[in-house]
């Protein structure tokens, strides 16, 4: 009786999930197709969902493994090179270049974490931050392959290819490709392999001592960070169409642990939101030139004083509570305009 | 199957940090299903001692010998925690190490890690196996929580319990592992003469119940002359004593270096 009625339920939380994310995929995508998206806000909203996939990444490593990651954009880098190097040189279909780029910054991500994660101690943030300095450095003194400073364009580009299908279609990708990482994430976290990653965050030496090997899990989250910035920058790499060395920058590093810190470190929706909502307000606040600059340590220390463990700190936004609190708020909604009624109908008595 | 067989042996371990030799030519056996305890006076390297038999610390010198499950002898000086709790090896710590941030159920599931049967690919798409592997942990946590009286607290956060509690679900969670052998660290520090009793019941009854072979550390004499059969006395970091609580208790030596006068009479 019981088992017939936790399935119904896990059904019915499927659905509603299948049916949100089914929403947030494809109607923005029918309504950029449209037109009544305009190409700039498609443009927005698309690039702020490689940022959130880059804030999954760092959030994956710093906020669920626990370790500290400066340099996480390298990996970035390493995807979209790698997506151009293999498309545009080796003749790799593109899709399947987007498949093994990723796989690639998952490797560096394996080299490097290999003999750092074995410490314990805030290592890995000095490594990788070196890491990031020399995937930059090195794309830009490999000019015959990378194009060196200025960087090199990319000849599959959803936004040049056709300005009818380009922004439609790059949303579709990669806001899809967003919503496929949050779900495996999600079913990943929430398995025994991902209480046991977090077992290693909590608390190394209890872990250990509870049979978790703490090296081989820092290893998998780490290594799953690497491969999810290895698909940002395949992603990145057709949807801009240029690619410089700059995309492997401490700053762009830093931006994305940004949107981690603000959204909640663990929390991968919160880190999501922050990302939609600060790439939104980067290009919303425009008019202020560089004076936006300053709103972003504005907003920095205002969270760390009033709610320093981020928006959300670890918990999750979860969907199926939302959808369940519907019914209530519109009851709430409805005896509030009936109170009202009422009381003006008393009043006109 | 022999009543006396030993599960866990320490031949001549030393530990040497620095200059400081902490444990020096240790010897210890644990005999199937025995309760032993291990008293001396602070500092002395009964937590040292702990963390070698857990893994925690490697001996500088000396072997530690251990039988499993089935029968197989281990050497296990170099292993890591996690390989020793793979085996049957479960401890808990002096200073409580709980998952803080985790639900109480989740610290236990944590425990079960190696009993899981799901691969990550079942993991990703959801398949029945993972949903039976699930089902089979959930199944096993609640019947755990519910003999520590923890039941309510499922989905609490760790760190939000009191004290008593977090004490015992550390040990519970130390059972999920479904171990041997189970290392108490001073499992009755802090808590009230209530709370001990009813702390010291559990720990025999687990023991019945789980078939265990239990080493704990304590400090309440009352205590373990009460439960523990048989006593090792430690004193910088040798073995001054070892027998039976009543032989402990009138030994001149402990009495000099640890119980004092007066406890010698404490029955």
């Amino acid at each position: 009786m019981e088992n017939i009625h936790t399935h119904n339920r896990q059904t019915r939380n499927t659905l509603i999930l299948t049916g949100i994310a089914a929403f947030a995929i494809f109607v923005p995508f029918l309504l950029i197709r449209a037109n009544l998206i305009n190409a700039y806000t498609a443009y927005v909203i698309t690039l702020a969902g490689i940022n959130a996939i880059m804030a999954i990444s760092v959030n994956v490593v710093s906020g669920i493994t626990g370790q500290l990651t400066l340099g996480q954009c390298a990996f970035e880098a390493v995807g979209a090179y790698m997506t151009m190097i293999l498309a545009q040189d080796a003749g790799i279909p593109l899709p399947l270049a987007m498949i093994i780029a990723p796989l690639v910054a998952a490797f560096l991500g394996f080299l490097i974490g290999f003999p750092t994660l074995k410490l314990e101690g805030d290592y890995l943030a000095i490594v990788t931050l070196a890491f990031g300095e020399i995937i930059r450095v090195v794309l830009v003194n490999l000019k015959g392959i990378t194009g060196g400073p200025n960087g090199k364009s990319f000849k599959f580009s959803f936004l040049r290819d056709s300005l009818d299908w380009g922004p439609s279609l790059s949303y579709l990708v990669i806001i899809g490709a967003l919503v496929l990482i949050i779900v495996f994430l999600q079913n990943f976290l929430r398995s025994s392999y991902g209480r046991a990653i977090m077992a290693v965050r909590e608390d190394e030496i209890a872990a250990n001592s509870n049979g978790v090997s703490v090296f081989k899990y820092k290893m998998i989250g780490f290594i799953a960070g690497a491969f999810i910035g290895g698909i940002g920058g395949a992603l990145y790499a057709p949807f801009i169409g240029l690619i410089k060395p700059e995309l492997a920058s401490f700053n762009n590093s830093i931006n994305a642990l940004i949107f981690v810190v603000l959204g909640g470190m663990g929390s991968i929706t919160g880190s999501v939101i922050a990302a939609f909502v600060l790439t939104y307000m980067q290009e919303f606040l425009r008019f202020m030139q560089n004076y936006r600059l300053l709103l972003y340590p504005v907003i920095l220390i205002l969270v760390m004083l009033f709610r320093p463990q981020g928006l959300l700190g670890m918990k999750e936004l979860s969907f199926i509570k939302c959808w369940d609190g519907i019914p209530g708020l519109i009851k709430k909604i409805k005896s509030k305009k009936l109170a009202k009624v009422e009381s003006t109908k008393g009043g006109d008595k | 199957m022999s009543e006396n067989r030993p599960i866990l042996t320490a031949s001549d371990i030393s530990i040497v940090f620095g200059g400081l030799r902490a444990v020096s030519d240790l010897n210890m056996e644990l005999t199937k299903g025995e309760l032993v305890g291990l008293i001396g006076p602070n500092g002395a390297g009964k937590t040292t001692v702990f963390n070698m038999l857990s893994g925690v610390y490697t001996p500088t010198s000396g072997q530690i010998t251990y039988t499993d499950k089935k029968n197989r002898i281990h050497i296990v000086n170099k292993m890591s925690p996690a390989q020793l709790n793979k085996i049957g090896i479960a401890r808990t710590f002096q200073n409580i190490r709980l998952f803080g941030n985790l639900t109480v159920a989740d610290n236990v599931r944590i425990a079960m890690h190696a009993q899981r049967k799901a691969n990550p690919l079942h993991i990703l798409f959801r398949t029945p196996k993972f949903r039976k592997d699930e089902e089979m942990m959930t199944n096993q946590v609640r019947s755990l929580l519910k003999l520590f009286g923890l039941s309510e607290k499922e989905n609490e956060l760790a760190k939000n319990l009191p004290y008593g509690e977090q004490r015992k679900l550390e040990i519970c969670r130390a059972l999920a592992s479904q171990p041997q052998i189970l290392l108490l660290d001073e499992p009755a520090a802090g808590m009230n003469p209530q709370e001990t009793k009813e702390l010291m019941e559990l720990i025999s009854f687990i023991r019945k119940e789980f078939h265990l072979t239990i080493l704990l550390i304590e400090h309440d004499m009352k205590l373990v002359m009460g439960i523990c059969e048989r006593l090792y006395v430690l004193n910088y970091g040798r073995v001054l004593a070892s027998g039976k609580p009543e032989e402990i208790q009138q030994n001149p030596e402990v009495i000099k270096a640890y119980l004092g006068a007066e406890a010698a009479g404490v029955k």
